[in-house]
């Protein structure tokens, strides 16, 4: 592994040696000296073009507790205000000698284009590119599910080690559309044996989502009562990618949190090992009321500190261990190299 | 070239085609035995001792050096001190070499319920070599806690040694040349107990410890 772009570049065995890394990483986390030496003197920069809290600090701490130093870039207050290109800017790296770039940007595909246009020598990580991925959410996402659903959860965080998520049953609600989380969910999870119903309203359905492996449903209630999911993971309505006041993708905020948001009523349809997700942050109200993200079933924080020790893990999967050093240049953005590979 | 390496489905390591058997289940039973008598007559008991096994190897060798230390105890009605335990530690991630391998996986760390802090612990590994592992194993626990005393038993010390580092039960001295392998296969995981020497370069890209 070289990059990690997209989750659906992921094996089954591949991503099942992440989520293993990712426990021993999580093990380590519980200690008095949380600290790690592995990846000492290396360099990870994270370029975020785009605003993000949670994702910024959760890479910034997974690499400070393995050591690596840490340049965190952000669009704001940068040469790239002054209208600079991603070029410059990962030339720039390039001449700094970062080791890993961690990519945050508003445009699909630019960490792939990063990874693979020869700019860079650095291992490329998508942190959340457009509509399109968000890998490491997803691989915490996964992290969190076989945690609580495929092993024991008193043995804490090795619990469920080796295993997939085999048979298991996964809601994912709300925002479709605009969600790179439920694009890299749909991917991982499946690949991870996971079975995945996407509920929306049809106007935050994409386009060719038929292709996608999972089924769509556009009522809640019945996906809940007859689904019996395992776990329901409630998507942010991202109003700033839609143009007004929910920009015509719905009537009004408490149509949108009637039809599709979950609170209490709906939380006590569920099974009763059936765990409460979402990425973050909470839009409390519309898409995820006060009791249910406040539920003893909502793993919610867990998902974030479960963010740092997969993190973790990824960037030791990508910096170290001997990799060809000199870069593929590759002309086109849609060639992957592992379709290169294969 | 008189040993029997069987393949079966448990095998982790390459069965090795060649090689040279120089201890056998008996040897290596011996060996065990006579660190554990060691362990207990350096420490003068064993009431503060903790047996740390290195992933892979060390780990099956601390639980067996673990219940002969019991079996010891068992025959000397007068001690009263408590059974010592025997936990796991993965030192990949203090290794100093993380950059000319292929990615390791990294294994496991699992301390006794009472820690490290205060004990003497004793660190169990297959083959002795370079020292780096060693050097690697000293960084984690001085991170896990702080030990009164750490001492080292091996089953196996090859010589070649790249740092100041000395063990203190050995199973057998080995001389070795560099190019040549080292292999320890125990029960628990390759199915039967053989420590065989291979000759040079059958397998040039595995890493040694």
């Amino acid at each position: 592994m070289k990059h990690l772009l997209s989750a659906a570049d992921l094996t089954r065995a591949e991503a099942v040696h992440v989520l293993d890394t990712a426990a021993e990483m999580a093990a380590t986390q519980s200690r008095e000296i949380k600290k790690l030496p592995t990846l000492r003197g290396r360099t990870v920069v994270n370029l975020f073009f785009e605003d993000s809290t949670r994702t910024r600090i959760s890479f910034e701490t997974a690499a400070k507790r393995l050591s690596a130093d840490v340049i965190n870039f952000s669009a704001k207050g940068s040469s790239v205000s002054k209208g600079e290109s991603l070029k410059d800017t990962a030339l720039t790296l390039q001449a700094m000698g970062a080791d890993a770039v961690v990519v945050r940007h508003q445009a699909s595909g630019a960490p792939h284009l990063l990874a693979h246009a020869g700019w860079l020598d650095a291992a490329v990580v998508n942190a959340g590119d457009g509509t399109h991925q968000h890998p490491t959410q997803a691989l915490l996402d996964a992290f969190t599910l076989r945690r609580h659903l495929a092993g024991d959860p008193a043995l804490g965080a090795t619990s469920g080690v080796g295993a997939d998520l085999d048979g298991l049953h996964v809601a994912i609600v709300g925002d479709v559309l605009h969600s790179r989380v439920a694009r890299s969910n749909v991917a991982l999870l499946t690949t991870l044996g996971a079975h995945v119903t996407l509920v929306a309203p049809p106007t935050l359905v994409p386009v060719g989502v038929d292709t996608w492996p999972c089924e769509v449903s556009y009522d809640l209630d019945a996906t809940l009562a007859d689904g019996k999911p395992d776990a329901v993971m409630m998507l942010r309505v991202q109003r700033e990618r839609m143009s007004s006041s929910g920009g015509g993708f719905f009537p009004s905020p408490l149509e949108y949190s009637r039809a599709y948001g979950l609170d209490a009523r709906r939380l006590a349809i569920l099974p009763e090992h059936t765990i409460v997700m979402h990425p973050g942050p909470m839009n409390r109200g519309l898409e995820i009321s006060a009791e249910a993200a406040d539920s003893p079933r909502a793993v919610i924080v867990e998902q974030v500190a479960n963010g740092v020790a997969v993190r973790m893990a990824v960037l030791y999967l990508l910096l170290t261990g001997q990799h060809d050093a000199t870069p593929v240049p590759v002309t086109t953005t849609t060639t992957r190299t592992e379709e290169a590979h294969a | 070239m008189s040993h029997d390496l069987r393949h079966d489905g448990t095998s982790t390591s390459a069965v090795p085609t060649t090689g040279t058997v120089v201890l056998g289940p008996t040897e290596i039973q011996r060996a065990l035995t006579r660190i554990a008598h060691e362990i207990v007559e350096r420490n003068k008991g064993t009431g503060d001792v903790v047996l740390l096994g290195i992933p892979t190897r060390g780990v099956p060798l601390a639980h067996r050096l673990v219940e002969r230390l019991t079996a010891i105890a068992a025959t000397d009605p007068g001690s009263a001190d408590p059974i010592a335990p025997a936990g796991e530690l993965d030192v990949t991630m203090y290794r100093d070499d993380l950059r000319d391998h292929p990615t390791r996986t990294i294994g496991r760390t699992q301390l006794p319920p009472g820690g490290v802090d205060g004990k003497v612990v004793v660190l169990v590994d297959d083959v002795l070599y370079s020292g780096r592992t060693i050097r690697a194993a000293l960084d984690a626990i001085s991170d896990l806690g702080r030990p009164r005393a750490v001492q080292l038993a091996t089953l196996v010390d090859r010589g070649h040694r790249e740092l100041p580092i000395r063990p203190d039960f050995v199973g057998k001295n080995l001389p070795t040349s560099h190019t040549e392998r080292v292999r320890v296969r125990l029960a628990e995981l390759d199915g039967e107990d053989a420590v065989v020497i291979q000759p040079a370069a059958t397998t040039p890209t595995e890493g040694h410890r």
